[in-house]
């Protein structure tokens, strides 16, 4: 422990210790600025103590001082509490810019009927960016963020086809109560040819026929006799029944059978068969309570217009 | 005695007393949130996770979904329009460890519960991108491949018991959970009937659509369904909150 031997250091002092006989460390002062900067901080911590909560002291702690909130609970009262999160967040909810902007907008869509709504393009321009994005948080994971849906899986929304009803109140309960798409499995209940039978009729009623009619025919008799009953929940005309959720199997638009992706009749055939054979059960969540009824509102109308709706 | 090069050339030392430094840090940030008061809100409805919802829990954290996902939804705007409430410290307060995290390259999952069917997140997890086309996630196909183990779970309860869970053992501690939660989620915190809860649960709500196999899906999904449903923010003044910061 020398400085006595400091032959580089030019004067300046070192910190004193040595390591490996000779290796030793200059003592600089910091620069200016940087003590300055230091000295700063200590500064700004002491105004930070006294503005914001910080200390704790036994089970409260200090709240900060000249820096109160105020804002408004649910009753109407004004509340005024020390800074903090929450109560910043929430004075942003009430009194914020964007908040403020985006209310009035929301407020003329809770007030408004639907049909003032759709004839008012200054709305529509509104219902179109928000429920976009409330679309694309919420729905688009399952149907797609385009709403395009997946065949099998989750239902086109674009597409002027509804199994629930693509009226504005259809569409709003859809999504309030959520849906359950319900087709009981037929596996083990029609022999091998019988099965072939009504898959034939149900492509049949999209125009797609093979060369075998009598097939067809006895496809029909099964579909709207006892023996199938499937005319219970698609109805005589096959058109669907919008309180079963039931497709319209007469349209030519397949929401399960991936009959569109399938090149050959005989593929067409067996995904007919398959839906039949596995039957469906599909769940679309309800959003009461999650969405608000305004955010609801905004989806309901967005959806409508993407179907064309009715 | 101590002189600074005592301690910088006794690296023994050196490392004690860091410790000592940040351990005083640490300890004068963590321990009041311990007895401050309103660090936790009283809220009604959470509850520690059922047997089921455990065992997907610990997958959750085997699988490292962690690392994507951040279950802790800020006060902010945005992050309200996206994801609803903000997270309470009232809902993770049976978090051992906590997930709130602060890596988002998925999305916040703090109130992911009920807002997909089963069905979506069983196909999400085997195959994201056949549902999500853009989605970057990884595929978890084993997670249906995979058995649960459950037999080791009243191990797991117990454990967690010992760092505060009120999990019960006995005659008075199961009490006093009916008189704390009601007899219904009592029942589900006892360690005694942990295997058959699970087994119950399972079976009643079939996950992961096969009602047949108890997988490693059917645990996560029941975990993920739950999650940020506990709480009715319906039945609170939003003032209310703010009382507890
Ligand atoms: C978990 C996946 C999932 C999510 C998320 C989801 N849906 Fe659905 N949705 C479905 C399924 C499945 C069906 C079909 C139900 C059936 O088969 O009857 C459906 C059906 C619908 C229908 C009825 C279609 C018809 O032809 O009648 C509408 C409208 C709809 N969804 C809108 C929405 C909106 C708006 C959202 C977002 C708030 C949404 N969905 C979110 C799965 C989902
Ligand atoms: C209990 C009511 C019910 C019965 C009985 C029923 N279906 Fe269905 N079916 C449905 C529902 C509901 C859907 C739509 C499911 C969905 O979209 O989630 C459906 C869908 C289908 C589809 C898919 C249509 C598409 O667009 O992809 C076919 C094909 C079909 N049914 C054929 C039949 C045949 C053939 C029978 C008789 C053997 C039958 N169904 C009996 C309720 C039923
Ligand atoms: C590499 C990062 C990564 C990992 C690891 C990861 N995820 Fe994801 N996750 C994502 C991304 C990105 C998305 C958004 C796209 C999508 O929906 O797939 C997502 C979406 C999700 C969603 C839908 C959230 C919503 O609100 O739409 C759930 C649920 C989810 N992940 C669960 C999990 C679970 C459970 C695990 C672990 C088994 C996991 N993730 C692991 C990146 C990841």
């Amino acid at each position: 422990m020398s400085n006595a031997d400091n032959r580089n250091s030019k004067g300046v002092e070192t910190t004193g210790h040595v390591w490996d006989g000779d290796l030793q460390e200059y003592n600089n002062p910091p620069p200016m600025w940087w003590t300055w900067a230091f000295y700063g901080t200590i500064v700004f911590a002491l105004i930070y103590w006294l503005l914001y909560p910080t200390w704790p002291i036994g089970k409260d702690f200090t709240k900060g001082m000249f820096n109160n909130i105020t804002f408004v609970n649910d009753k109407g009262e004004e509340v005024t509490t020390h800074w903090n999160m929450r109560a910043l967040f929430l004075k942003d909810q009430q009194t914020g810019e964007q908040a403020v902007k985006q209310r009035e907008y929301l407020d003329k869509i809770a007030k408004s009927s639907y049909a003032e709504i759709m004839q008012d393009p200054d709305k529509m321009a509104f219902v179109n960016s928000m429920a976009k994005v409330l679309f694309a948080d919420n729905c688009g994971p399952c149907h797609g963020r385009g709403a395009d849906g997946v065949i099998g899986l989750y239902p086109n929304l674009r597409d002027d086809d509804w199994l629930w009803g693509g009226t504005i109140e259809d569409i709003e309960q859809t999504i309030r109560k959520g849906r359950n798409g319900y087709m009981p499995s037929f596996a083990g209940v029609f022999p091998k040819e019988k099965l072939e039978a009504v898959a034939a009729y149900v492509l049949s009623l999209s125009g797609i026929e093979g060369e075998d009619k009598a097939k067809i025919e006895e496809g029909k008799h099964i579909f709207q006799g006892e023996e199938g009953g499937c005319y219970y929940c698609h109805a005589k005309d096959a058109k669907g029944m919008k309180s079963q959720g039931s497709a319209n199997l007469a349209d030519k638009v397949w929401t399960i059978a991936n009959v569109p992706a399938a090149a050959t009749y005989e593929q067409k055939l067996a995904e007919v068969e398959k839906v039949i054979v596995n039957g469906v059960n599909r769940e679309m969540p309800a959003w009461e309570g999650r969405l608000s009824d305004t955010q609801i509102r905004l989806l309901t109308v967005y959806v409508h217009q993407l179907g064309g709706g009715k | 005695m101590f002189k600074h090069e005592t301690i910088e050339t006794n690296s023994a030392l050196l490392t004690v007393l860091a410790l000592i430094a940040m351990g005083i840090g640490g300890l004068v940030e963590i321990v009041p949130l311990h007895y401050i008061n309103d660090t936790i809100e009283k809220v009604d409805g959470v509850r520690p996770y059922t047997p089921l919802e455990l065992r997907g829990r610990d997958i959750y954290q085997r699988e490292g979904c962690f690392l994507c996902h951040s279950q802790m939804i800020r006060p902010f705007r945005d992050e309200a329009l996206r994801y609803g409430h903000y997270s309470l410290a009232a809902e993770s307060q049976y978090d051992h460890p906590f997930q709130w995290g602060s890596k988002r390259t998925g999305p916040d999952l703090a109130r992911v519960g009920g807002k997909y069917s089963n069905e979506w997140h069983v196909q999400h997890l085997k195959a994201p991108r056949s549902v999500v086309p853009e989605s970057i996630m990884p595929n978890y196909p084993w997670l249906l491949e995979n058995d649960l183990q459950y037999l080791d779970i009243g191990d797991r309860m117990r454990a967690l018991k010992k760092v505060g869970v009120p999990y019960s053992l006995t005659k008075e501690e199961y009490d006093a959970n009916v008189e704390k939660f009601g007899e219904e989620v009592a029942k589900m915190l006892d360690i005694n009937r942990a295997e058959e809860n699970l087994l119950a649960e399972a079976q009643a709500d079939n996950f992961d659509g096969n009602p047949n196999r108890l997988t490693e899906m059917d645990a996560l999904v029941a975990y993920l369904q739950m999650l940020g449903t506990l709480v009715d923010f319906s039945k609170y003044d939003e003032g209310y909150f703010v009382e507890f910061r």
